[in-house]
């Protein structure tokens, strides 16, 4: 066997490791030993790699994967689990921003040897150099929104749509003239840096409640300029694995939009609010009264109650308040309140954050219930208690045809017999829209980090 | 049209249908490790970038190939740890924590 017969077979296996990892991470149980074998894949990929008798040097591999391996460690080591969505795009631009530079490095090769480059090496590098540029731009945003860097809302210029399209045509024009013969690495280099700014202003346009789609969507990028740069350099391991995240990440993009009642080009072209600013008011009922309470107050409902309802949202991760949670929620079964979670499949910043923060803090995944499963209990439920969730429970989705949420599926709350809102002020949720279960006269607010408000209502239901 | 090239279009076509087919049912609660995991998967680019920087033609491309590599084993190990982190947290218990050392090894 020789070696590049052995190289080969190594990516064979390392095909099918993703293969069969990527299968196992579909389902709950065997979701762990699937990013395992993935990973364990990864290592044959790059061990077969390194044997490459084109491989000349050590020394420069070693040391970026040295400087890499150790940010990436200590980055994923050290987050905090709420700060997980923005670290899954710091990743993923970086991704990108490798297979935009394997490409322009490839170029440089190629264009510095004689003779004529293949249109099918052409074709892969520019697309490698385009896509991978603007999947880092745009995640490089999509981070900076996320960590609160960059304002969440929107950000658009006069004539967005037309920048936007003007600036995708003069990529495509770049790329045109690359490929048809002209070769030129300056070229390639604006049209990098076209592409780059492309993906800053695509990813600004979008408020920060879309970023889970955008990272998904960018994921699915990264993918394709990686199965790109496989036709480059004509490796299939590149080619597979690129491709199924590609495949996979559009479908993954597609599901949890469906999941936010959105459609992958209402994300990128049709920002929430974009111009219209906020007030999209539903049919005069935020005309009444906002009521203010106390833990005190609420503590009484609770110790009292025989169902309770916990509907934890975003704010309850930023507070990192799920540790409180769960003590509340064991003081108030000590005596012997029913208490479930109501977890919407966005809850959180991402489909399936609030799962992963809820197991953290040990709550039992028996009292985890899923929307559908919850919402036809909501007209038995004595008090429902939001926390730090506000667009998941806005009726406006149900009741008001023009809201821009309308058709989001939602936790029915105004359904319980009360409402007690956790909320920080009456701000609006990333949707920038009013939400007209605060004026209802059963919904009571408490107003506060939802972490310090969370302890004082244990506290005083220990005290009730 | 030459014969590596249509090979390549058909690994190219058949890894896009085994990627729809292989998450058509996934439950919610696992959107987001999965996407990492995905995430991590495609940090495979650091093999291009492997031979890029490896490859001695020159101060540019192996300098451009060296960035490329640190970002790339970025992508790997971080994603990978990342996931597992997120996938720990679903366990029932704290089980006797056995060694993980399958971390992608940059």
């Amino acid at each position: 066997m020789s070696r590049a017969d052995l190289i080969g077979a190594a990516y064979l296996v390392c095909a099918a490791l993703f293969i069969i990892g990527l299968k196992r991470l579909g389902s709950p149980a065997t979701a762990r030993s699937g990013n395992r074998l993935a990973a364990v894949g990864m290592a044959f990929a790059i061990v077969a790699t390194l044997i490459d008798r084109r491989v000349l040097g050590f020394g420069w591999i070693a040391l970026g994967a040295a400087v890499g391996g150790i940010a990436g460690a200590v980055g994923a080591r050290k987050v905090k689990m709420t700060a997980m969505p923005q670290m899954v795009a710091l990743f993923n631009g970086f991704g990108g921003g490798a297979a935009a530079l394997v490409a322009l490095a490839d170029y440089h090769d190629t264009v510095t040897l004689p003779g004529h480059v293949a249109a099918k090496i052409i074709v892969s590098i520019l697309f490698s150099s385009v896509v991978g540029s603007i999947s880092f731009a745009g995640s490089m945003i999509a981070f900076g929104k996320l960590q609160e860097v960059i304002t969440g809302s929107p950000v658009t210029v006069a004539g967005q749509q037309a920048i936007t399209g003007g600036l995708f045509v003069v990529v495509l024009a770049l790329c045109a003239v690359l490929a048809t013969g002209h070769e030129s690495q300056p070229l390639l280099g604006v049209a990098m840096a076209v592409s780059l700014v492309l993906g800053v202003q695509m990813v600004m346009a979008i408020g920060g409640a879309d970023m889970p789609v955008v990272i998904s969507l960018l994921n699915a990028f990264t993918g394709l300029a990686t199965a790109s740069t496989g036709f480059v350099l004509s490796n299939n391991v590149l080619i597979i694995a690129g491709m199924l995240v590609g495949a996979s990440g559009t479908l993954l993009t597609q599901m949890m939009g469906r999941a936010m009642n959105r459609t992958i080009t209402n994300v990128v072209f049709g920002a929430f609010g974009t111009g219209s600013g906020t007030a999209v008011a539903g049919a005069g009922a935020t005309d009444g009264q906002v009521r203010a309470t106390t833990a005190e107050d609420v503590a009484i409902m609770l110790a009292y109650a025989r169902r309770v309802v916990i509907v934890p949202g975003y704010g309850l991760a930023v507070a990192q308040a799920q540790h409180n949670v769960r003590e509340l929620a064991d003081q108030l079964e000590r005596r012997g309140v029913d208490v479930r979670y109501a977890i919407h499949p966005v809850a959180g910043r991402m489909p399936g954050h609030m799962n992963v923060l809820l197991a953290e803090a040990d709550v039992p995944y028996t009292q985890l219930y899923e929307m559908d499963d919850i919402n036809p209990e909501f007209p038995r439920t004595d008090v429902s208690l939001v926390i730090g969730a506000n667009d998941v429970v806005n009726p406006a989705a149900n009741n008001t045809p023009g809201s821009p949420i309308y058709g989001m599926p939602i936790l029915n709350v105004d359904q319980s017999t009360a409402v007690v809102v956790l909320k920080r002020s009456m701000n609006t949720g990333f949707a920038g829209i009013e939400n007209e279960l605060f004026f209802d006269p059963k919904t009571s607010m408490l107003f506060g980090d939802a972490k310090a408000s969370v302890s004082s209502l244990t506290t005083a239901v220990k005290n009730a | 049209m030459n014969e590596p090239l249509l090979l390549e279009l058909t690994v190219f076509v058949l890894a896009a249908f085994v990627g729809v087919e292989v998450i058509s049912k996934v439950p919610t609660t696992l959107h987001t490790p999965l996407m990492s995991g995905t995430n991590a998967i495609h940090g495979v680019v650091i093999v291009g970038a492997i031979l890029v920087a490896g490859s001695h033609h020159g101060a540019l491309t192996t300098t451009v190939g060296t960035i490329a590599v640190a970002l790339g084993a970025s992508n790997v190990v971080g994603g990978f740890l990342v996931t597992d982190r997120m996938l720990e947290m679903f366990k029932r218990k704290p089980a006797p924590a056995p060694d993980d050392t399958a971390d992608g090894g940059g």
